[in-house]
């Protein structure tokens, strides 16, 4: 028998093949990479470059709690919305029944959708700080990097499993945008994505609290909070993060699937 | 041994029972043709061979395997080309190649591929920019790649303009000296006719006959139909004695005999006597199209 690739440099292949097909859909490489650093300039733009003293640690600017916030909208976008759209559409289109049909394995397929996704989030992430730390004084300390590197991978992990369950809890490809979007938007708003809420109502605050996306955030936030002294590990916000990521990786095994459901009117679908 | 068998494959979906008790043998190297109007359970069946569905009750050994068990060593010796497969827009067709060529242990150089599919110069160009016809090919380039043993053909021409179905058939005629097993599913007569060496008619979730394209239905031993128009004047009474037995329809004189040769002796003896134009006689044998009309209980609108 002729020898076959193995299975890690199926996956790598995959992972590549998936990002090719981000670089060319101009549209998604927009909203994911183009959209938070807009909001990072327009912010700066509406608030100044006032300065904030904070003694012992030095001056900030306004962007130290808001680059980073908007670093992690970015790795959200390119983890749950982009897997949530992007499967959900190729499961409609018989892209990945096509896949179902030869001999690569499920994880590859999948490992490759999201492993672009994780490298999409990372460079969303690092070109956020970078802006950041040039155009507006971004402080990064170095002993909290392990933390913000962990605080992303945990991250990540959790939305792009979330995005996954999405795909396969959405009726139709079609829907699936609207899906991603109606559920991450709003909850953006009440997740100090943008600004902190000032004095919102309690359950506004309960619900900002259930989800992951404010514990993402927060996590993210205080590893480059200037009144943060220690290393920036936070447990607390790691765990539901966790926990919401084995919650979204059971949905996305229970529900995922690989053809078009009947549902589906946009492809034609015949049974001769 | 068989490529394909299969014995009592019984396919329900809720009460509809879409595979009813169907039993099939296709040989090794065989090009055979499931030929069916839709709904009769042709993609049903041809999925479950594949492994994309569980059957409720039958026997089927796929390769010496059972699809529905069957691992990647499977995957490995079959090609799949699907009605209704999508691919992203944005894939290049040599890179669509290059990314299916690599998940086999065997495979055919991309540049073979291109060449046998005839997508030498779209080898650049983007899924998108496909017309449908390219898009097709490039969907069975995905399903040769891999040097399949059994390749799968779920309505291969649907849609396609008479030139490239023709070169179509070239290219799946290519496939089969080249060893390969075919499996096809059409709706389309003259390619069973052209392509298969086998076909089966299946209508209702069962198969209703089996042969050679050529002897479908007792085709072969069938009878010719002399068909002519009657001229004006001249009644069934006034034509040569074997024509006694003829009916006319729209004013065409039809006589189905089983030897054609004693009664076209007398017709045209007949018409050169009485100075009859004979410029429109036909004699036929049932096309395939006649013999699947009539097992399908189809409507047929030659009239």
């Amino acid at each position: 028998m002729a020898s076959r690739l193995s299975d890690p440099i199926l996956t790598w292949e995959q992972v590549r093949y998936q990002n090719s097909m981000f670089w060319r859909t101009p549209v998604a490489a927009f909203f994911t990479l183009f959209f938070p650093l807009f909001f990072l300039v327009l912010f700066a733009v509406m608030f100044g470059n006032d300065r904030i003293d904070i003694a012992g640690r030095g001056s900030f600017t306004v962007a130290q709690f808001y680059a980073p916030s908007l670093a992690v909208f970015g790795a959200v976008s390119a983890t749950y919305t982009n897997l949530a759209i992007g499967t959900a559409i190729a499961r409609d289109e018989g892209i990945l029944k096509r896949f179902r049909g030869t001999p690569l394995r499920a994880w590859s397929y999948l490992g490759g959708r999201i492993g672009s996704g994780v490298w999409i989030a990372s460079i969303a992430v690092v070109a956020m700080l970078v802006v950041g730390a040039v155009a507006y004084d971004l402080h990064v300390r170095v002993e909290t990097i392990p933390a913000a590197i962990v605080t992303f991978i945990i991250g990540v992990s959790c939305f792009a499993a979330l995005g996954l369950a999405v795909a396969g809890l959405a009726p139709t490809g079609d829907s699936a945008p609207a899906v991603a979007n109606a559920t991450i938007l709003p909850l953006a708003f009440i997740s100090d994505v943008f600004l902190p809420l000032d004095d919102p109502p309690r359950w506004l605050e309960v619900i900002g609290n259930v989800f992951p996306l404010k514990h993402f955030v927060r996590a993210f936030q205080d590893v480059f909070s200037p009144v943060t002294t220690d290393l920036g590990w936070r447990w607390g916000h790691l765990a539901v993060m966790i926990v919401w990521g084995l919650i979204g990786l059971g949905l996305a095994l229970k529900f995922f699937a690989w053809e078009p459901r009947a549902s589906s009117g946009g492809r034609r679908r015949r049974r001769g | 041994m068989s490529a394909i068998s299969i014995s009592g494959l019984v396919k329900r979906y809720g009460d509809l029972e879409a595979v009813a008790g169907l039993s099939l043998d296709v040989a090794e190297g065989e090009v055979f043709a499931l030929l069916g109007p839709n709904g009769a359970g042709k993609t049903t069946t041809v999925e479950i061979l594949e492994g994309y569905r569980s059957r409720d009750a039958g026997e089927v050994s796929v390769l010496g395997e059972d699809p529905a068990t069957a691992g990647r060593g499977f995957r490995d010796r079959i090609g799949i080309v699907l009605q209704s497969s999508g691919i992203d827009r944005e894939l290049a067709v040599s890179e669509a190649i290059d990314l299916f060529g690599k998940m086999y242990p065997t495979r055919r150089p991309t540049a073979d591929v291109l060449e046998i599919v005839g997508l030498v110069e779209k080898a650049d160009a983007r899924v998108k920019t496909l017309s449908g016809g390219q898009r097709r090919r490039l969907d069975l380039a995905l399903g040769i790649v891999g040097e399949p043993d059994l390749l799968f053909l779920d309505e291969p021409t649907t849609g396609f303009d008479p030139s490239a179905r023709r070169a179509s058939w070239r290219l799946i005629d290519g496939l089969r000296s080249l060893g390969t097993t075919i499996l096809l599913t059409t709706h389309y007569m003259d390619e069973a006719q052209n392509l298969a060496d086998r076909v089966a008619v299946m209508v209702g979730g069962g198969i209703v006959a089996e042969g050679s394209p050529d002897d479908l239905g007792g085709r072969a031993t069938g009878l010719v139909a002399i068909r002519f128009p009657l001229p004006d004047g001249v009644g069934i009474g006034d034509l040569p004695a074997p024509f006694s037995a003829a009916t006319v329809e729209r004013g065409m004189a039809c006589l189905d005999v089983t030897d054609p040769a004693a009664p076209l002796n007398q017709l045209t003896g007949w018409a050169l006597e009485r100075g009859v134009d004979l410029s429109n006689l036909t004699v036929n044998r049932p096309t395939l199209e006649d013999v699947y009309l009539e097992l399908t209980g189809s409507e047929d609108t030659n009239g």
